[in-house]
Parts: C-alpha cells; structure tokens; sequence
C-alpha cells in the first residue's frame, strides 16, 4: 500500500540533490498516543505532492517531521541519502496555516532571511519578491496590517526568498477566501515551475484537486495510500479515503473553515 | 493641619521659582536613576530574552527567582550594596560608598531583576508565536535574542519605564548607600524623608509634587508607546 506510483518512482540523482526523500518507519507519539505511527513513504523532487486528509489525522506532525521540527519517536528520514541535520533543513522552507510574520514592515520581513546578501543584490531581490506576490504597494507597510491574504502571499515569498529546494505549506489558505486562495495557488505554482519541491498539507479536497501531482492519503497517523492525484481522484484503494470524498461530496466540496 | 493650603502653595512657588537647590537634587536624582535604568536594561533585556528562547534544565527556577526578586525590597539591597563598598567590605578600596555610583550600583540590582522579568515574560510570548519560524530558518540563539528584542521593542519599553518608575520613587537603598549628603547624594526622596522629619514640608512637598509628575509622564509615556504599537500591530 505504501508503494510509491510509478510516475514517481525515483533514483538517486546522486550528488547534491536532496532527493528522492526515504520516509521508514517513521513514528511520532505524545502522552501515549500513536499520532504518526510506522509511516513509510518516498517522494521525488519535481512533483507538487499534496498531503490530504481529515482533521487531526497527523498531516501537519508528518510535515512537521519530514522538515526536522519535531523529533520523531522511531523511524528514519533521509533525504537524497542524507540524515534531516540543519544543512538540509536549510534548504528548505515552510509556511504555517497562521502566517508568521515578524512585527516589521513587509519588505523588512524579507530583509530578515536575505541579510546575507550585499545591499544592492537584497533590494532588487526583495522587489522581484513583493512584485511577484502582488504585494509591492504595501511594501512599507507594517506586516500585521496586511489582510489574511497579503499575510500569506507575504509569508510564502519570505520562504521563497532563499531559493529553497523544498517549500512545505500548512493549510495555507484554510482561513482564506476563493479569490485570497486562488491568488495564493498561482504563487505556489510559480514557486514549483522553479524547480522547487512542494509539499502541502491540505484537507480541502478542492485544493488538492487542484494543486496535486501526487495524493498521500493520510488517516489517524497512518498513510492509507500514495497515487497520481488523477489515479487517486478516479479510484481510491483505501476505504478511509473513499470515505472522505464521498462525504465530502454529500455536504459539497467548499470547505472554507 | 491649617498649614495646609500655605505649605502648598510655598511647594508650587519653589518649583515654578526654579529654586537651584531644588533643581540640583531633581538632576541628581534624574542621573543617578537613568543610569541605572540604562544599566538595568543593557542587562536584564538581554537575560529575559536568553531565558525566553534558552531551554536549559533550572530554567523555570530562574524565572521563579527573577520574579521574586522583582519584588526587592529595596533597604535589603542597599544594605548588601553598603556591607561590599564599605571600606571592610570586598569593594572597599575603591571607596565608592556615600557617592552617586553607589547609588546608581544599588538601583542597577534594584531594577535589573525587574527589567529581566518583564522581558523575559513578554519576548517568551513572543517567541512562543516566533518558535518554528525561527527554528524553521535555522536561526542561531543570538540571533533569535536580537530579532526578540528588536520585534519586542514596544513592550521593552514599557518594561525600562516601569523600571524607571521604581528606581526615580525608591528611597530605601539610596538613602543606606548615598548617605543623603548634602550636594553630593541628596535626591529627591531621601530630600523628602530628611525634610519631613526636620517639619520643612514645603521643600518635601514641592519634590513629592515633582516625583508625582513624573510618574504622571512615565504612565503617559507608557501609554503612547502602548498606542502607537498597537495601531503598528507590533503589540
């Protein structure tokens, strides 16, 4: 059940790719509760591969994990043959359901995470960001005015401003409105024709729809399956996950919590 | 108590009047305090952020300490100070006791617990919102504690002035440490406790008039700073 699809079947790039990742094992428990239990997986480097499932099912412990925030209780993660350690970690980025913003203007947000770069290079960098995420007439602007949306779009061109290889995404419009969350999928397929690694976690089926290369179905702390999202939209192997789209489809597919 | 009203009204005349002497004991007060505030802050802001980011074994305890120690009494801390600067004392050579240093050394411990309990209850907020964004980033701990401080500028603020607040009306310290001696320690409540007890209560009433106003500015300014964060959102 946790064969990864053969569009996705990966080899390893050698070298310095951080691909293909090799979930084993992998547990997660707190209190005496299994939250993440034996969980194995392989994903590529090129897919945008969404991580759906029903509340508290584990889908933000499982990203939170695989990026090295939390520290699972067994198991092992490699990516491209290397252990989660902080070099890797540093190629990547994540963006919370809540945006985290720093209580500065939008622009000294991105400054924060390009201060390695020299002044000239950062402001142009900065600029090529806000513009890309519809945000540079609030350039100035203290970050924590901004509407949900400019929150978000803010907070996702900060994780992109390093060129990360990942960018891991919690719900990230799950408080937003469908013109916020269109506006937000558009950057992450921007993001992803760069050449970046999403991962997003989601429980809106329409979202997931729309956005997914790939479906990790995921239910109380387990996967229940891995396919091609047009595989797994079509036919899902797991009655958890059949569950979830037919009832979805009772009470329709809008899901705006 | 038919005095009253004349006693007051000879207070407001020594303070419109520019009186010097009234005005030298203001500024020393003003220096002696400051200092220690500044002091306070360039210790107690950095050690309240490190304990709100640092997770070490005893860190709970620290804070415990801080807080209590929020609440020195202040004759405890100048007899300490007294027993290391007299001239028996591990200091004593540097014959610091009954001078504006020593006054400043006993508010600096006065206040510093104060300024790092404050800081380290408003940037642990902080950093609890902060936390997996920082961690996420692959900060380092310095560079967590400058981004707290800088972020949490507003609420620090209000924790130097609150430290001011304490240092400008405390009197139990500086009195023990300062000797109140006259043009060389004499501040403004040790002026107060002298003189009331000499029965010149217009010279007392006038300085309580301006310690008053100045805890009316430090509350105003603690306010604006208050305003101004929260219509930033930097609250």
């Amino acid at each position: 059940m946790l064969k990864p699809p053969e569009e996705h079947a990966t080899v390893y790039s050698g070298g310095d790719s951080l691909f293909p990742l090799e979930v084993s094992g992998l547990a997660f428990s707190d209190r005496g509760r299994n939250l993440v239990d034996n969980v194995s997986l392989t994903l590529d480097g090129r897919s945008r591969t969404v991580i759906l499932g029903p509340n508290g099912a584990g889908k933000s412990l499982l990203m939170r994990l695989l990026h090295g925030l939390l520290q699972p209780t067994a198991g092992t993660i490699l990516w491209g043959g290397r252990p989660l350690d902080a070099a890797v970690r540093a190629r990547q980025a994540m963006v919370f359901q809540r945006p985290t913003l720093l209580r500065r203007s939008a622009e000294e947000n991105l400054r924060f995470v390009l201060g390695h770069l020299p002044r000239t290079a950062r402001d142009a960098r900065i600029t090529e960001l806000l513009a890309d995420a519809k945000l540079t007439d609030i350039r100035t602007m203290p970050a924590r005015l901004l509407s949900g949306g400019e929150q978000q779009r803010l907070a996702i061109a900060r994780a992109r401003a390093a060129d990360p290889d990942v960018l891991f995404l919690d719900e990230p419009s799950a408080s937003l409105d469908p013109a916020s969350t269109h506006a937000i999928e558009e950057l992450i397929r921007a993001i992803h024709a760069e050449g970046t690694k999403i991962i997003l976690v989601t429980h809106d089926l329409g979202q997931a729809r729309r956005l997914a290369d790939d479906v990790v179905f995921v239910s109380r702390g387990r996967i229940m399956e891995h396919q091609p999202a047009a595989d797994f939209f079509l036919n899902q192997r797991s009655d958890a996950a059949r569950a979830y789209i037919e009832g979805r489809l009772d009470i329709g597919t809008v899901d705006q919590s | 108590m038919s005095d009253s009203g004349s006693i007051l009204t000879l207070a407001l005349s020594l303070v419109l009047s520019g009186d010097a002497e009234l005005w030298s004991i203001i500024g020393l007060s003003l220096r002696v305090s400051l200092t220690a505030v500044l002091l306070a802050c360039l210790i107690g802001l950095p050690l309240g952020a490190v304990l709100s980011v640092a997770r070490f074994r005893g860190r709970g305890a620290v804070a415990a300490l801080l807080n209590a120690f929020m609440g020195l009494p202040p004759v405890v801390v100048g007899l300490a100070v007294y027993l290391v600067l007299s001239r028996s004392g591990p200091l004593g050579v540097f014959g610091l006791l009954y001078t504006p240093a020593a006054m400043i050394i006993a508010q600096t411990i006065l206040v510093t617990p104060l300024i790092a309990a404050l800081a380290r209850q408003s940037l642990a907020d902080l950093h609890g919102e902060y936390d997996e964004l920082f961690r996420s980033l692959g900060l380092s701990a310095t560079e967590k504690v400058s981004a707290l401080i800088w972020d949490g500028r507003y609420s620090l603020s209000t924790a130097a002035l609150a430290g001011f607040g304490r240092a400008i009306a405390e009197v139990g310290a500086v009195i023990i440490v300062g000797g109140n001696i006259e043009h060389v320690t004499r501040v403004m409540t040790t002026t107060i406790a002298l003189e009331t007890s000499k029965g010149n209560l217009a010279l007392a009433m006038a300085l309580g008039i301006i310690l008053i106003l100045l805890a009316l500015i430090v509350n105003a300014a603690v306010m604006a700073l208050n305003r101004t964060a929260r219509r930033l959102a930097y609250a």
